[in-house]
């Protein structure tokens, strides 16, 4: 019995703040579905996960960069390019487009980890630069106007289509989160990973491979966003080279709110997937409560509401954090 | 033989920091390592550990000859550290830390169940129950250490390097502790033992290393070197002896202007006691960790006193931060100037004047010329060499530096100094120009309580000392009194 309880326990104020998020994120749900009718209706969860499942991508490699106590801004440029390098390309393969998006991806976390680790600039600073190096690039490739992809190729299917009654997006990023889950829990390199956000020199005393492995989390992240791009594209038909904007920031956000701690050595996947669809689920619930027909929300007040949300779920878990501490 | 280390040398930007320093430890025996400050025990440990390379030298471990260039292959082969800052990921837990590097797995994966039941298995060798899930940062720093401890054990280590385990225990985490070090002998492990408490050093270690200056001076078995000569080693003598600037000094019995009286905090200062009179340059004596510094900082405010009394001029005062202190006319020069004292890019005018900028400002806007005022006049008073006022301190030598920084306490017109290691750092020609200063200035009637390690500063330029011990004040020794010999006594005593 205490053996299955294990992984519910609260060891660690990190842990309390995780448990708040999935606390937060079944309330909401309550609440949609009690007082909207078509709340749970498939059209709106398919719909709701096609959209943003792109997002999840973005802040699940975003997680790990924060729990190495790193930060990755590049990732709404990299995936604006990656949008439109899979569009240029679509038309050759619907593979051609898939793959060469998520180089696209790969490259701008490549240089990312180079640029971290062997020219020891602050992340922050790095990846400031590339993410307006990316931007640019994006622009510069689709000669600054949006780049419709090919539908001949199948290309569309990818962010389009459905696959056993859901959509691919979805399975995707469910995917990508399993695989996330695995590496940080279950393998080696996920341990290394939250050691080294703790602490890099101690990390490198304790005879890790600290850069070798900074180096693959800014990796991933910069793929992750290039798959993120792919399915941006495929979704909306086109190549958006100025979409992206303020993406780095949602998917801050979503990890913060999940519980990972900014200052690195703490956080979890789930967690992090909880607090991606809790600030997505808030747009959701707007759009309801604006079709009940009673108040009408715009665009920015929505954006304000959420930034006002953001904040109390922090502030909470920050007493629920320094409650925890001083039991 | 286990570990040999001959003739290592190694310099820094062209500063010798070893000489030919050598080092041998037998199988399952516990060797104590130990020098002053910058000494080069840090520096050989950091050879042997791979964290350095060496310039010249052999090192054989086991029997073969070794040259780790990073600190996993000297953990590959049988060393581990365990630092004063206790090396762990803070937040990940017990069974994690301990296996952190060589996770446990079955079919590729981590097998969480499995460290829990080593991490156990393994405390409880050391008669430790603890919650192995729990993070490391829950524990208490005994605890820490007996996990890095656990982590050296199941990496299966030869030689566990342990670099001042005690600076930060209680006496029955002392005790723990070595229960643990005797647990490890008795497996055939040896202890590399760098620590400061003789008593403590008496008490656990088998033989003794003795360094200074980059050089190995001394080895022996422990029982046969008698405390006297293990500190006279430690300390050595320097050649330039200082013009005995107070010597037959008259002292009158000035009033008493500042009395610390039984002050304690934590286990790093226990019972000080010392006065400082006006006019008069009061040294506070010790070796390394024997609570100098801390002291300074509780009377400065800088720490929390729990125990004893402070008096200045009589009066009984508290002081909750520096502010108070300053504001009552103390002032504190840092030991480490880098780290406290300058800011290395700031120009000497805005570094000697940063703790005066309130009393120079008008309206939020610094008087300038009253800024200007003061700088010159220091400049010339202390006679710092610079090229103008404009020059960023970093440039200066560290004797310069060192008088930047008095200047600034003394512009804000303290009535007592507290300066840590005056001499730190300073060549020689510089060193005896300051404490001429400080002794010019006691002359003029500030109180200077003037902290060091070097016998021939204390020699020199104190009017008394008083020495202390493990945190506790053992001896005040006045002028007359005053020599090398009664010195060292003092801070070999040891107290029981």
């Amino acid at each position: 019995m205490q053996a299955l309880l294990r992984p519910f326990a609260i060891k660690s104020s990190g842990d309390l703040a995780r448990f708040g998020v999935i606390l937060a994120l079944v309330g909401l749900i309550l609440f949609g579905a009690l007082r909207y009718d078509n709340f749970l209706s498939p059209f709106n969860i398919l719909s709701f996960l096609r959209y943003n499942s792109m997002f999840a991508l973005i802040a699940l490699g975003m997680a790990f960069v924060i729990i190495t106590g790193g930060i990755d801004l590049s990732v709404g440029g990299t995936a604006a390019m990656a949008s439109v390098v899979a569009a240029l390309l679509s038309p050759y393969h619907w593979a051609a487009g898939l793959f060469g998006g998520m180089a696209a991806g790969f490259a701008v976390g490549a240089l990312n980890g180079f640029i971290i680790t062997r020219m020891r600039i602050q992340p922050f600073i790095g990846t400031l630069a590339t993410m307006l190096a990316a931007y640019g690039t994006g622009l510069l490739l689709a000669n600054n106007q949006s780049v419709s992809v090919s539908y001949d190729t199948g290309f569309t299917v990818i962010g389009q289509d459905d696959f056993l009654g859901f959509p691919i997006p979805a399975w995707i990023g469910l995917a990508a989160y399993v695989l996330g889950w695995l590496v940080l829990e279950k393998l080696p390199v996920g341990r290394h990973i939250l050691a080294i956000g703790d602490g890099e020199a101690t990390a490198g005393l304790m005879g890790l491979k600290v850069e070798r492995t900074l180096a693959a989390v800014y990796l991933a992240s910069g793929t992750l966003a290039g798959l993120a791009g792919v399915i941006l594209a495929s979704q909306f038909g086109a190549g958006q080279p100025t979409e992206g904007v303020g993406w780095e920031l949602f998917a801050i956000a979503s990890v913060v709110v999940g519980g990972t701690l900014l200052t690195g050595g703490s956080g979890s996947v789930g967690a992090t997937l909880a607090g991606a669809l809790l600030l997505a689920m808030v747009f959701n619930i707007l759009n309801f409560e604006n079709g009940l027909g009673w108040i009408s929300l715009s665009a920015y007040w929505q954006s304000v509401i959420r930034g006002a949300f953001l904040l109390v779920v922090v502030v909470l878990q920050a007493k629920l954090m320094a409650r925890h501490r001083a039991i | 033989m286990l570990l040999s280390m001959q003739g290592v040398s190694k310099a820094f930007a062209g500063v010798a920091a070893l000489k030919a320093a050598s080092l041998e430890v037998e199988p399952a025996e516990v060797m104590a390592l130990v020098g002053q400050n910058g000494a080069g025990k840090s520096t050989l440990i950091k050879i042997l550990t791979g964290v350095y390379r060496r310039d010249a030298g052999d090192i054989t471990f086991d029997g073969r000859p070794v040259d780790f260039t990073m600190p996993a292959e000297a953990q590959g082969a049988g060393i581990a550290t365990i630092y004063q800052e206790i090396n762990l990921a803070p937040q990940r837990s017990v069974a994690e830390n301990i296996y952190l590097s060589r996770e446990l797995r079955r079919f590729g994966l981590i097998d969480h169940a499995a460290m829990r039941r080593g991490a156990e298995a393994v405390l409880k060798t050391f008669n430790l129950a603890i919650d192995v899930d729990r993070p490391v940062a829950h524990f208490d720093a005994a605890t820490r250490q007996m996990v890095a401890i656990a982590r050296a054990v199941t990496q299966n280590a030869r030689l566990v390097i342990m670099d001042e385990p005690t600076s930060s225990l209680d006496e029955r985490e002392v005790a723990v502790l070595f229960e643990t070090i005797r647990t490890l002998k008795r497996t055939g492990v040896a202890v590399i033992f760098i620590g400061h408490r003789l008593d403590e050093l008496y008490a656990i270690c088998d033989r003794v290393t003795i360094m200074r200056d980059g050089q190995t001076v001394a080895k022996s078995p422990m029982a046969e070197m008698p405390k006297m000569a293990l500190v006279r080693h430690m300390l050595g003598k320097e050649l330039a002896a200082f013009q005995a600037m107070a010597s037959d000094r008259d002292v009158p019995d000035r009033p008493v202007r500042l009395a610390v009286e039984n002050a304690g905090a934590g286990v790093r200062v226990r019972d000080v006691s010392l006065t400082v009179r006006e006019g008069e340059i009061s040294g506070l004596a010790g070796l390394l960790g024997s609570g100098r510094t801390e002291t300074a900082r509780l009377i400065f405010g800088a720490d929390r006193m729990q125990r004893g009394v402070i008096r200045m001029d009589g009066r009984e005062r508290a002081y909750r931060e520096p502010a108070d202190a300053i504001a009552d006319g103390i002032g504190l020069v840092s030991e480490d100037r880098k780290i406290d004292g300058i800011v290395p890019d700031m120009s000497i005018r805005e570094n000697m004047t940063l703790a005066l900028l309130p009393k120079l400002k008008k309206a939020g806007i610094v008087n300038r010329v009253r800024q200007d005022e003061i700088v010159t006049r220091y400049i010339r008073a202390l006679g710092v060499k610079c090229a103008s006022p404009d020059q960023p301190i970093k440039e200066l030598s560290g004797g310069n530096q060192q008088k930047v920084l008095l200047a600034r306490w003394l512009a804000t017109d303290p009535r007592v100094l507290i300066i840590d290691e005056p001499t730190r750092g300073i060549d020689i020609g510089a060193k005896s120009e300051i404490l001429k200063l400080l002794r010019n200035l006691a002359d003029e009637g500030l109180s200077v309580l003037m902290i060091s390690s070097e016998l021939e500063e204390l020699l020199a330029a104190a009017d008394r000392v008083t020495v202390l011990s493990d945190g506790t004040s053992v001896a005040t020794l006045p002028r007359k009194d005053l020599s090398e010999a009664a010195l060292l006594s003092a801070m070999a005593h040891q107290v029981e």
